[in-house]
């Protein structure tokens, strides 16, 4: 019966080498296993801290997406018109002189000509500095359409972020609310941790419009209307306070809650913290032997809200060296708000030395949320979550946090040197992406939530939502965007930051941006990402200005990194009526596959796949620790390119040595990395001893973090599956921010520059300090049409508002005309990966539906399988309909991404793909309707500048031939004048 | 047609954990990838790049919203699914909420039967179960493609290649579970290894103290659709019971303080708080 052929123990592969996987952001550790020259197969690493051996269907199915038909194997030089796909092969040399040519007379002019936008890399320790040394401030990646209000709201509030700079802890916590996450970054390690929580029977809440992916094993499902997240989180908070379930020791030890906010309408200085003489914020505190009973003598105070008034307290001032002063045996104190064994007092109103009135700024968070409009009877039918429902997860938040909360055995040392026994949890882990971020009010909206967490005590305690090292950084982190340049042409600092004040914004001196997507500008001032969605509008329009060359890297800025996707591909190819040259006059783009945005080029370098370069996921960029580790890794060749392909980071320092760039070229002029990336990511120090790479360092490479260049570090990788860990010391694993042996440890490689405790921001000061401006006050103010959006968006407290386009144009974009919520996410096997081209992966799925609840179907009349029309102001698209009881009713959703243009990624021309998939950004204004001319505002975050793509509105109509198949596309003009 | 060796002692298999599986298609994909370069491959693909690309795989996840008639949704046809009363409903139509059904991931393939009627079937002996661990295969050189196995399966785990003639199917990865060139702990279904939420698990279901027998005893594993008699050796684990509000009691909540009368704030007024 034996099976006469089978041979049980063949070798697998003549060799298995080390690296890091590209086909999502998540950058897991794979081992590529290589037979007879070629790829046989690749599976996850089981020693890389990323993924523990692991691997997804996007990582197994690599292989396909390295031999994939549709990669480029040769520039490529236009020779048809924008957009058509013509063009003739080119050698290197020519490819690299043309586009130096392009790139040298642009710096000479003015290096802002140049815009260079990147995708989802994860190269941007190099090409941010690349783009300082060109000295363009043109320069962003991905995250203004993806992340950054999570970023930004992370790094303001508390100096770290959701997205991928932190964690729940999958090993302690009881009770995991996913707030908008369906399928999101990082991927492998949020499954691993989703496994440990159901081993364990940790709850799991999914409050989210769609039931699929994670929330289809939640223990709960909320379906929330799309946007009101923050309404919900803000009643949370409601009930927490109303029913005094808050953690206040952990809000005055870790927070500002207690910081005395100054009271002075009209002031400079009204609504900034009350600092002393050398700039240490204030509270007011208790006298230190005026023990409690005796205020419980005192008589009971007659308060009302907002004009509180303790009888017991009375004027105080504090000496600035003392640190803590009794006042005349009255009620309290003031004292530095960072002096230790102090009580402070987090309600009422208190007089400063000048006579002025303060308010602990926790007070202003109270009186905000425990007003009506965050009760859950006034959210509930907006979010469409039941009274009980809100109440229930509520009180189930404080019992968790407060009633199991858990103690680990495990000394520690806070910042000021007092050594504590053990750690306090409490075991409630938050987790939020995609479904806060794209909405205009996401950055507010996230703030909310770390506001509910901080109330909770549920920030980097054991159980709880865990920083992820070099997090916490300060917050902000302290550094600014580059702003002017230097003698040589460089920027004075990196094109990304994080501004702390008006005088830190990019806007020349009539207070216009001077950023050509508005980043930084008074119209999306915290802008951290840039705005790659505003580029291609921008540049067409000349809003603010005109440029010459665009410059993109894997970022298919004419297809799904757009909005109003099919005008932004004419605006491509658009040419200027006088001149008759193109609007955007070159365009180079960089991809390793015949994307849509390849056929817009007049100039094509093809990159390598991922397995064919070296690569650097860096600690100054986007880093791959978990809670407990430090790690950074690489990426090594493991084949040989087998076409005329060359990695865009050597083709990037190719260039910028061509033009002279002055960090590329030695002092006699000569190369500096005639080795490319590989030498780059060893011998380029960004300071003395701190290199792209923090481990190995040091001459013998026993050095980490800091140290001189190793020649052998990249072996010294390879040695080690290609990744680098440096493990959180036992007694700094939790409470980082305020943790003296966290912060050390962090400080002795770099992560952070003192070990001073890092103060979460329950209270913004930095928004007040842009609202202020506003309000007239400052050297640097917006100019008068801007004071009134800055001054209502800039609300150092958070709070919810609808879409800035409904509440901007309510006269263009009737809710009622418009009543359904369209939404779209990408399914776990194509998350974060460029191409649902690859064989394997478009045999699970090679279209989209448009799937909604079978409610909102019978209320429009549509039956399963229909064709429909998808309407909202500026188009209508012709799509499938499928029914999906696990969607909210009243909203529709979409797999994104799996639509392409045809003629893109080398599929048949009867590809589903093009026949039937499609994509929602058709129908997404990229500018506030109200502002379709210069100068247009973006259909973003006011603060942030985030695309806010969910919150798309929109109708069905129906059509009249709904069993025939096929996708169109008809924009709202053309379908007026027809 | 083909006889069945005597019961066997081991018995190995898979035990797929549905409450934890979030439907990632991880573990379909790393089985391609495997079993394509492996010793049972080319797993074949039609059209891959074209109109309907289609393929053998021996691992598939389908998704169901239990409750809802339309059955799977997400990756197949929809008209062809849309064979519901509630396919073309109307206001007055008693339809599903959101609220009353599951989303459940099911990954489909092989169950290595201890009584395989796809076995007993085979003309030519192609198809057989292994006397020494159960594990049931293809003997290509022996198929000739008749796929009466493929009737005689009712769980749908065959699959023919068109392309090679032949019928294939999961192999338990077989030639890594025993293969001495592999590291020990590599030694497992490529599909476990690769599983991210680690909802998969291999081992020996015929000894009671095995981890995966240990694990069907805890959570209640069960057969797939025992009633047709073949035995299936793997086990699912069912969701366990979900913690929802359904069983949550109405507190009622004691107002600390009047709120109509003083302000909520002034509860903290008097509060010791420590830095």
């Amino acid at each position: 019966m034996a099976h006469a052929s089978l041979a049980l123990n063949k070798p697998t592969a003549d060799e298995v080498k080390t690296t890091t996987c590209y086909m999502c952001a998540c950058r897991c550790g794979i081992r590529v296993h290589l037979k007879d020259g070629r790829v046989r197969y690749i599976d996850g690493n089981p020693k890389h801290p990323v993924n523990r051996g692991v691997i997804c269907a996007k990582g197994s199915s690599g292989i396909k997406q390295h031999y994939s038909p549709a990669r480029l194997s040769k520039p490529l030089l236009r020779i048809g018109e924008r957009g058509a796909g013509e063009f003739r092969e080119i050698e290197w040399d020519e490819a690299l002189e043309l586009a130096a040519k392009w790139l040298g007379d642009v710096r000479q002019r003015n290096p802002d000509e140049l815009a260079f936008f990147t995708g989802r890399d994860q190269s941007q320790a190099l090409t941010g500095w690349w783009a300082q040394q060109f000295g363009t401030i043109n320069y962003a990646a991905h995250g203004g359409f993806c992340s950054v209000n999570m970023a930004a709201a992370g790094m303001y509030t508390f100096g770290g972020s959701f997205w991928e700079f932190g964690e729940p802890d999958w090993d302690l916590t009881k009770y995991l609310m996913l707030w908008g996450v369906a399928e999101d970054h990082d991927s492998n390690p949020i499954k691993l941790g989703l496994g440990k929580l159901k081993a364990r029977g940790a709850k799991i809440v999914a409050i989210n419009p769609v039931r699929t992916g994670y929330g289809a094993i939640a223990d709960e499902w909320v379906p929330i209307n799309p946007g009101t997240d923050g309404l919900l989180a803000g009643a949370f908070i409601h009930e927490l306070l109303r029913n005094d379930r808050i953690d206040l020791d952990y809000l005055v030890r870790y927070t500002n809650a207690h910081h005395l906010v100054i009271r002075d309408p009209g002031a400079a200085d009204d609504g900034l913290i009350a600092r002393d003489a050398e700039g240490h914020a204030l509270c007011a505190t208790r006298p230190l032997n005026l023990k409690a009973e005796a205020l419980d003598d005192a008589p009971p105070p007659q308060l009302a809200l907002g004009a509180i008034r303790p009888a017991n307290v009375r004027s105080g001032i504090l000496p600035a060296q003392s640190g803590l002063r009794r006042d005349d045996g009255e009620g309290f104190v003031l004292s530095r708000a960072d002096a230790i064994d102090i009580s402070p007092l987090v309600v009422g109103e208190y007089r400063l030395a000048d006579g002025r009135k303060a308010i602990p700024s926790f007070q202003l968070i109270a009186q905000r949320f425990l007003s009506d409009e965050y009760a859950p009877e006034a959210v509930s039918e907006r979010c469409g979550v039941a009274v009980d429902t809100i109440q229930r997860l509520a009180r189930e938040l404080a019992e968790t946090a407060f009633d199991q909360a858990i103690t680990l055995d495990q000394a520690w040392t806070d910042t000021h040197g007092r050594e504590h026994a053990t750690m306090v949890g409490r075991p409630v882990a938050m987790h939020a992406m995609r479904g806060i971020s794209a909405h205009a009010n996401g950055f507010h909206t996230c703030r909310t939530l770390h506001v509910l967490q901080m109330l909770l005590g549920a920030i980097d305690t054991p159980g709880s939502f865990r920083y992820q090292p070099p997090y916490p950084k300060p917050a902000p982190p302290p550094n600014r965007p580059g702003k002017s340049r230097k003698d040589d042409g460089t920027l004075d600092g990196g094109p990304l930051g994080y501004v702390q004040s008006p005088a830190d914004l990019l806007v020349d001196a009539d207070g216009q941006p001077r950023r050509l997507d508005k980043a930084y500008s008074w119209q999306h001032p915290l802008a951290a990402h840039g705005i790659m969605q505003s580029v291609i509008r921008n540049a067409w329009a000349g809003d603010p200005y005109r440029i010459d060359t665009l410059f993109m890297f894997m970022a298919n800025m004419g297809w799904n990194s757009s909005m109003n996707t099919s005008e932004t591909r004419q605006m491509l190819r658009d040419r200027d009526t006088t001149t008759g040259e193109y609007r955007i006059p070159h365009i180079i783009y960089s991809d390793a596959y015949l994307s849509e945005t390849v056929a817009f080029a007049d100039l094509v370098l093809p990159d390598t796949t991922y397995l064919e370069r070296h690569d650097c996921i860096s600690m100054l960029d986007r880093p791959i620790s978990d809670a407990d580790c430090a790690a950074d890794a690489i990426r090594q060749p493991v084949v040989k390119p087998d076409r005329n392909v060359r990695p865009f980071q050597d083709v990037l320092i190719d260039l910028g040595t061509r033009i002279g760039l002055p960090g590329l070229l030695n002092e006699d002029g000569t190369a500096k990395y005639p080795g490319g990336f590989a030498q780059y990511m060893v011998e380029h120090e960004r300071a003395p001893g701190v290199g792209l790479l923090a481990g190995w360092r040091g001459a013998d490479g026993s050095k980490s973090g800091f140290g001189e260049p190793n020649p052998e570090q990249l072996k010294r990788y390879i040695d080690h599956g290609c990744v680098w860990e440096a493990r959180v010391p036992e007694a700094g694993r939790y409470y980082k921010m305020a943790n003296r042996d966290y912060l050390s440890w962090a400080k002795s490689l770099g992560f952070v520059s003192s070990t001073d405790a890092i103060v979460m921001q329950l209270y913004c000061e930095t928004l007040q300090r842009f609202r202020l401006a506003a309000q007239g006050h400052g050297a640097q103010q917006p100019p008068e049409n801007e004071r009134g959006r800055v001054e209502r968006y800039f609300d150092p407290i958070p709070f919810w508002y609808e879409g800035v386009a409904q509440a901007s144009a309510a006269d263009d974009v009737r809710r009622d005309d418009y009543p359904l919520s369209a939404i779209t996410q990408r399914p776990m096997f194509m998350y974060h990966s460029w191409g649902s081209q690859n064989a394997w992966l478009r045999q699970i799925t090679a279209r989209n539906y448009l799937y909604l609840n079978p409610q909102t179907a019978a209320a429009n009349g549509v039956g399963d399988g229909d064709w429909i029309w998808l309407a909202s102001p500026l188009a209508r698209i012709r799509v499938q309909a499928k029914f999906h009881s696990a969607t909210a009713p009243g909203t529709l959703w979409t797999w994104n991404a799996i639509g392409k243009h045809k003629g893109a990624w080398k599929l048949d021309a009867d590809a589903p793909e093009y026949q039937d998939g499609f994509l929602l950004n058709h129908l997404i204004n990229e500018l506030l309707p109200a502002h379709r001319n210069s100068p247009g505002y973006a259909n973003a975050d006011p603060v942030t500048g985030q695309a806010a793509w969910f919150d798309l509105r929109v109708r069905i109509e129906r059509d009249p031939l709904p069993q025939q198949d096929g996708h169109r596309i008809e924009m709202s003009d053309m379908r007026a004048s027809q | 047609m083909t006889s069945l060796p005597p019961p066997t002692a081991r018995k190995l298999g898979l035990v797929i954990d549905l409450d934890t599986c979030v439907g990632c298609h991880a573990c379909a994909v790393a089985c391609k990838e495997w079993n394509d370069g492996g010793s049972f491959g080319p797993l074949p693909d039609a059209d891959p790049y074209g109109s309907d690309p289609h393929g053998v795989w021996f691992n598939r996840v389908h998704s169901y919203e239990a409750g809802v008639g339309s059955g799977e949704w997400g990756v197949e046809n929809a008209r062809s699914e849309a064979t519901s009363s509630c396919s073309s409903p109307t206001p007055h139509s008693l339809l599903p909420t959101p609220a009353n059904v599951m989303s459940v991931h099911f990954p489909r393939s092989c169950l290595h039967c201890e009584t395989p009627a796809c076995v007993t079937v085979c003309p030519t002996g192609a198809s057989y179960k292994r006397a020494e661990d159960g594990i049931v295969l293809v003997d290509e050189d022996k198929c000739i493609g008749c796929q009466l196995c493929a009737w005689a399966c009712p769980y749908g785990a065959r699959e023919f290649s068109a392309k090679r003639g032949v019928m294939q199917k999961c192999t338990l990865c077989v030639d890594r579970i025993y293969n001495e060139t592999l590291d020990e702990a590599d030694r497992q279904p490529a599909c476990v290894m690769a599983c991210p939420t680690r909802a998969r698990h291999f081992g020996d279901l015929g000894d009671a103290g095995s981890d995966v027998s240990k694990l069907v005893a805890e959570r209640g594993g069960y057969a797939l659709m025992p009633e047709f008699g073949y035995k299936p050796v793997n086990r699912y684990l069912p969701p366990r019971p979900r913690k929802d509000g359904s069983a949550a009691k109405k507190a009622a909540i004691a107002e600390p303080i009047d709120t109509t009368q003083m302000s909520p704030l002034l509860r903290w007024v008097d509060r010791v708080l420590s830095r």
